[in-house]
C-alpha cells in the first residue's frame, strides 16, 4: 500500500505493507539510515524520531498509524534551532565513542530541550532514560545537554 | 560500487596499486623494508599509510577496525604528529583488510597504542625524511640543514620555504629511509600527540550519515534473516518453506545444511526478500521444527551442582603451587573460606549483527563490522570452498565492539546466502538473535581458603577454580593464569582448576577474563583484611611489598601499581570522607592489557537493597603520554560505567537455550544510575599503552567491597540482588 508522508519536510512516498515499522520503512524504503535498529522493542530509544515534534520509537510505530504526522529524523535535526545546537554541543563535547545509538540521544534531547529549555538533572534523566548508551557515553551525553541548554556543566 | 562512500573508500587492492603507480599526482608512502627479524618482518608488511595532495591535503589510512576505542583518530595521530602535518589538513580513511600491506588488523586487546606507538611514528618520519630529500634535491642544499613547520620544508639559511603540497610528486620518488634512523621528536615539540581531538567521524555521527555495517546499501541489494536453533547446532528436522514464500517481498527460503563449530555456520533456514521487514515476517511463519541435540539438558543450575560437586571434590588439576598452603593455613591466625560466582553475559554490542555480503565474478565481496577481518575471510573461504584471495573484506565502523566482533560467524552466514541468493544481501539479526547467539562471558565459579597472621598479613592463598572446558581444553575464555596476582606476592600460593563441558559458545568481553577474576581476587583481599583487622588500602600496599618475584613472566610492576592504588585512595580522601548510613567507599585494583589502574566506589545502598553507585575514583598509569585526552578520558569513563552495568544483568541457561532474548531482561545500565566519575593519571616513564580495556575490571570489585562497606554484607555471587542487600 502506498503511504504519503512529510519526512524532513519532504513529501515522500512509501510503497510497504500497512504493518511495516516506520524504522524500517526510514532505513530501507527511503534510504535514511542514520535512525538505528536496536532492539525493536522500544527498549533502547536508537531508533528515536519526532513525529510532530514528539519523541517516538520508530521501531514499534506502523506506518499505517502515522498519517499526516511531520516526521523528523537525524538527517532532518540541523534543520531545527534547537537540533543544530544539541548536534553542535555532541560535536564540541566529542560525546561519541562507537556513535551508534547518538542519532537516538540527539533525537531524544532535542525534544527535551524543545519542550524544557533548561533541564535540571532530573528532567535529563527522566527524558533520557529511554535511551540506552552501550558504550555509556552518559557522563558526556548530559554535559552536552547543560551545554546546548547554555548551563556549562 | 556501494552507495556509502565512506565505506567503500577504503584502499582496495586496485586503487592502492593506481595510487603507487603516482597517477593520484601526490606522495604515496609505498614502504618495503627488507630488514630481518621479527620486528623487522612486521614492519615489512607497512604500506601506503600515506598520500598527500598537491593542495596540501593528506590523507592518512587507519589500519585497524574501528568499534567506538577511537582508533580511526587515534592512529593516524600519530603518523601526523612526525608528518609535521596541521591536523586540519588531515583526512583519514578506514583501510581494507589486507594484511600484506598493514600486518595484522584487529581491534582487541587494547593492542593498538601498544603495538604502533614507535611503528606508526616512525611511518610518518620518514614521510618527513622524504619530503625534505626532495626539497634538498630542488634547492642543492644538505637535508640536515632543512627543518620542517607543519606542512612546509623550510631551509632557514636561504629563508627558502615549499610547502609538502609542492614536493610531494618528487617525495614520492625518493628512497624510503631506514626506519631505525629516523629521530623521533621529544614529547616537548608534539603539536598533536597529547591534543584533545575529537573523532573523525564525529560530524557524521552526530548527523546520522552512513557509517557502519548495518547501513550498507547495494544496488539491487535484499536483506536476510537467518533462523538458527536456540540449542546451540541443533539442525533443521522440519521447517514450512512454503509459508515463508506466500509472504509479499519475499524471494527466497531455504535450509542452509551449516556445520558443527560453533564460532562457523551453523544449521538454519534463511529468509531472503526485498525488505527486511518482509523478510524477517516470513521467518516467524517458518514453524521450524528443531531436532534433538546432546546439549539440550543443560542448565545453569545444572553447571552449579556440578560446580558444587567439583568443589566438594577438591580434585582439580593443579596450576600453580608454591610453598605449603595446607601448613600455612593450619598457623594461620584466622582463615576465610570463601565460594564465589559469576554468570555468563550477553556483549550486547547496539548494532546487532549484520553484513553485507556480494559474489560476483567469482569474488565474494564483504561489508562487515568486524574486529578480525582476515580470519572471517578465511573462514568464509574455507566454508564455501572459494580460494582465500578471491574473497575481499571491506571493514566497516562497528556499532560496538566488545569483544563480540572477533567472531566471525554473522559474516559466514552473509556470504553463504549471498552466494545461495544470486544478489547483494544485507543480513541483519534481531536482537533476539543477537542475545541468544553470542559467544558469552563464561560463567565461573571460585572456592577460596585464606589466612591472615596475628598483624593482619596475608598468610595463605588457595583459589580452587570451577569453569568449563573438556580434556585439556578450556572453553574460550574461561582459562585463568597460574600468574595472576597475588600469585608471586605470596609464599604459599595454590591455583587448582576443575573443567565441565559446555554447549554455549564463550569468548572475549571487554577485558576477558580480567572482567571476572578482579572481582573475585580483589574481593577475598578485602575479606582477609577486614578479617586481619587491617585497612583494604594498607592490606593492598602490604601485598604489593612483597614484590618478591613481581614483574616476571605475565607479573606485574608493584612499584607503579601501588602508585595508583595510593593516588586513588588520595584523591578519593579515603579513611578522611564522613560518610552517612549505609553509604560506603571500596577500593581495587588490577592489571591488563599493560594498564595499571586503581579505583575506588563509593556507594549508597537503599534500604531496599537498591545499590546507588555515586561517584568513581580512577587512577590510572598507562605510561607517560596521553596520545588523546579527550579520547582517553571518554575511554575509562565507559569502562567503569560498563563495568557497573555488568554487575546486574546475566545470562542464563535453561533446556540449552539462553532465557534472555532482550533488553526487557538483560538490562543495560541507564543515563540515572550513571555515577560521577573523576580520573587521575599518574604518568610514568613508560611507552604509552591502551585504554580499550583495563579501566573495567577493578570497578566490579570496588563497588561490592563499597557495599560491604556500606551494609557488612559481602557480595559473592554476582548479579547483585537488592533482596540480599536490603537493611536489618
Amino acid at each position: 500500500m502506498a503511504y504519503q508522508l512529510n519526512v524532513n519536510g519532504k513529501a515522500m512516498t512509501a510503497d510497504v505493507e500497512p504493518d511495516t515499522p516506520l524504522l524500517w520503512v526510514l532505513r530501507d524504503t527511503l534510504g535514511l539510515v542514520g535512525t538505528k535498529y536496536g532492539c525493536g522493542i522500544a527498549q533502547c530509544g536508537a531508533c528515536t524520531v519526532h513525529a510532530d515534534g514528539a519523541p517516538i520509537r520508530a521501531c514499534m510505530t506502523p506506518i499505517e498509524v502515522i498519517g499526516d504526522a511531520k516526521i523528523t529524523t537525524i538527517e532532518g535535526a540541523s534543520a531545527l534551532p534547537v537540533g543544530a545546537r544539541v548536534q553542535k554541543a555532541w560535536s564540541e563535547l566529542d560525546v561519541a565513542q562507537c556513535g551508534y545509538c547518538q542519532p537516538g540521544q540527539i533525537m531524544s534531547a532535542t525534544a527535551l530541550l524543545s519542550q524544557n529549555p533548561s533541564p535540571t538533572d532530573d528532567d535529563i534523566d527522566a527524558a533520557m532514560a529511554g535511551n540506552i548508551c552501550r558504550c555509556a557515553t552518559y557522563v558526556r551525553i548530559r554535559a552536552a545537554i547543560k551545554r546546548a541548554a547554555g548551563q556549562e556543566a | 560500487m556501494g552507495v556509502i562512500s565512506n565505506i567503500t573508500e577504503g584502499f582496495s587492492p586496485s586503487r592502492r596499486a593506481v595510487l603507487a603507480s603516482g597517477a593520484a599526482g601526490g606522495l604515496v608512502l609505498a614502504f618495503s623494508f627488507a630488514g630481518k627479524g621479527a620486528a623487522a618482518d612486521s614492519l615489512a608488511k607497512l604500506n601506503a599509510y600515506v598520500q598527500i595532495a598537491p593542495d596540501g591535503i593528506v590523507t592518512i589510512v587507519s589500519k585497524n577496525p574501528e568499534i567506538g576505542q577511537g582508533i580511526k583518530t587515534s592512529l593516524p595521530m600519530l603518523i601526523a604528529e612526525e608528518l609535521d602535518v596541521d591536523w586540519a589538513n588531515v583526512r583519514t580513511v578506514q583501510a581494507g583488510n589486507d594484511p600484506v600491506a598493514y600486518g595484522r588488523q584487529f581491534a582487541g586487546g587494547s593492542m593498538a597504542t601498544p603495538l604502533h606507538w614507535d611503528q606508526l611514528r616512525q611511518v610518518g618520519a620518514a614521510g618527513r625524511a622524504m619530503l625534505m630529500a626532495a626539497a634538498a634535491a630542488d634547492w642543492g642544499v644538505d637535508a640536515a640543514s632543512l627543518t620542517t613547520e607543519p606542512g612546509v620544508v623550510v631551509h632557514a639559511a636561504s629563508r627558502r620555504r615549499a610547502t609538502y603540497g609542492s614536493l610531494a610528486a618528487k617525495a614520492a620518488a625518493q628512497t624510503a629511509p631506514e626506519l631505525s634512523s629516523l629521530k623521533l621528536k621529544d614529547a616537548s615539540a608534539y603539536r598533536i600527540i597529547g591534543q584533545p581531538i575529537p573523532q573523525v567521524d564525529t560530524a557524521a555521527i552526530v548527523t546520522g550519515q552512513p557509517l557502519f555495517g548495518i547501513d550498507m546499501r547495494l544496488p539491487g541489494m535484499l536483506y536476510a534473516a537467518y533462523a538458527k536453533a536456540p540449542v546451540f547446532g541443533a539442525k533443521v528436522a522440519s521447517v514450512d518453506l512454503a509459508a515463508a514464500q506466500g509472504i509479499k517481498g519475499v524471494r527466497k527460503a531455504f535450509v542452509v545444511e551449516g556445520g558443527t563449530e560453533l564460532d562457523g555456520l551453523l544449521p538454519g533456514v534463511a529468509v531472503v526478500a526485498d525488505s527486511w521487514w518482509a523478510a524477517e515476517k516470513a521467518r516467524q511463519a517458518l514453524n521450524i521444527q528443531w531436532a534433538d541435540h546432546p546439549t539440550s539438558s543443560q542448565s545453569t543450575p545444572g553447571y552449579a551442582g556440578q560446580a558444587r560437586s567439583l568443589t566438594a571434590a577438591k580434585g582439580g588439576k593443579t596450576l600453580r603451587s608454591d610453598g605449603d598452603v595446607e601448613a600455612a593455613l593450619a598457623a594461620s591466625a584466622k582463615t576465610v573460606e570463601a565460594d564465589y560466582f559469576y554468570p555468563f553475559l550477553s556483549h550486547a554490542t547496539l548494532e546487532p549483527q549484520n553484513c553485507t555480503a556480494h559474489f560476483h565474478h567469482g569474488k565474494m565481496e564483504i561489508w562487515a563490522p568486524t574486529q578480525l577481518p582476515e580470519p572471517g575471510r578465511q573462514l568464509v573461504a574455507t566454508t564455501l570452498g572459494i580460494a582465500p584471495e578471491n574473497v575481499i573484506v571491506h571493514m566497516t565502523r562497528s556499532g560496538g565492539g566488545f569483544g563480540r566482533r572477533l567472531m566471525n560467524d554473522y559474516m559466514v552466514e552473509a556470504a553463504w546466502i549471498a552466494r545461495e541468493a544470486g544478489a547483494p544481501v544485507k543480513l541483519v539479526w534481531t536482537r533476539e538473535d543477537d542475545m541468544r547467539h553470542d559467544f558469552y562471558r563464561p560463567a565461573g565459579f571460585h572456592h577460596f581458603r585464606g589466612g591472615v597472621d596475628a598483624s593482619g598479613n596475608i598468610t595463605a592463598w588457595a583459589n580452587h577454580f570451577v569453569t568449563f572446558g573438556e580434556g585439556e581444553a578450556t572453553a574460550r575464555s574461561a582459562g585463568m593464569a597460574p600468574t595472576e596476582f597475588p600469585a608471586q606476592f605470596l609464599g604459599n600460593y595454590k591455583l587448582d582448576v576443575s573443567m565441565m563441558p559446555l554447549g554455549v559458545p564463550t569468548g572475549p568481553l571487554r577485558a576477558p577474563g580480567s572482567n571476572a577474576i578482579a572481582f573475585v581476587v580483589q574481593s577475598f583481599i578485602d575479606e582477609l583484611a577486614h578479617a586481619g583487622g587491617v585497612d583494604p588500602v594498607e592490606m593492598r600496599l602490604r601485598l604489593l611489598g612483597n614484590a618478591a618475584a613481581a614483574d616476571g613472566q605475565g607479573g606485574l610492576n608493584a612499584e607503579r601499581m601501588a602508585g595508583v592504588v595510593r593516588l586513588a585512595a588520595e584523591k578519593a580522601g579515603w579513611g578522611k570522607t564522613t560518610l552517612g548510613p549505609r553509604q560506603g567507599q571500596g577500593i581495587a585494583f588490577h592489571y591488563s592489557h599493560l594498564g595499571y589502574f586503581a579505583e575506588v566506589a563509593q556507594v549508597a545502598v537503599a534500604d531496599d537493597g537498591t545499590v546507588k553507585v555515586e561517584k568513581v575514583w580512577v587512577a590510572a598509569d598507562v605510561g607517560r603520554q596521553i596520545i588523546n585526552p579527550v579520547g582517553a578520558l571518554n575511554q575509562i569513563e565507559g569502562s567503569v560505567i560498563d563495568g557497573i552495568s555488568e554487575m546486574f544483568g546475566e545470562i542464563t541457561i535453561k533446556d540449552g537455550q539462553v532465557e534472555q532474548a532482550n533488553f526487557d531482561t538483560f538490562p543495560l545500565l541507564r543515563i540515572h544510575d550513571a555515577p560521577v566519575i573523576e580520573t587521575h593519571f599518574l604518568k610514568s616513564d613508560n611507552p604509552p599503552t591502551g585504554l580499550g580495556e583495563p579501566a573495567l575490571p577493578p570497578v566490579v570489585p570496588a563497588v561490592t567491597n563499597a557495599i560491604f562497606a556500606a551494609t557488612g554484607k559481602r557480595v559473592r555471587s554476582l548479579p547483585l540482588k537488592a533482596s540480599e542487600l536490603a537493611a536489618g
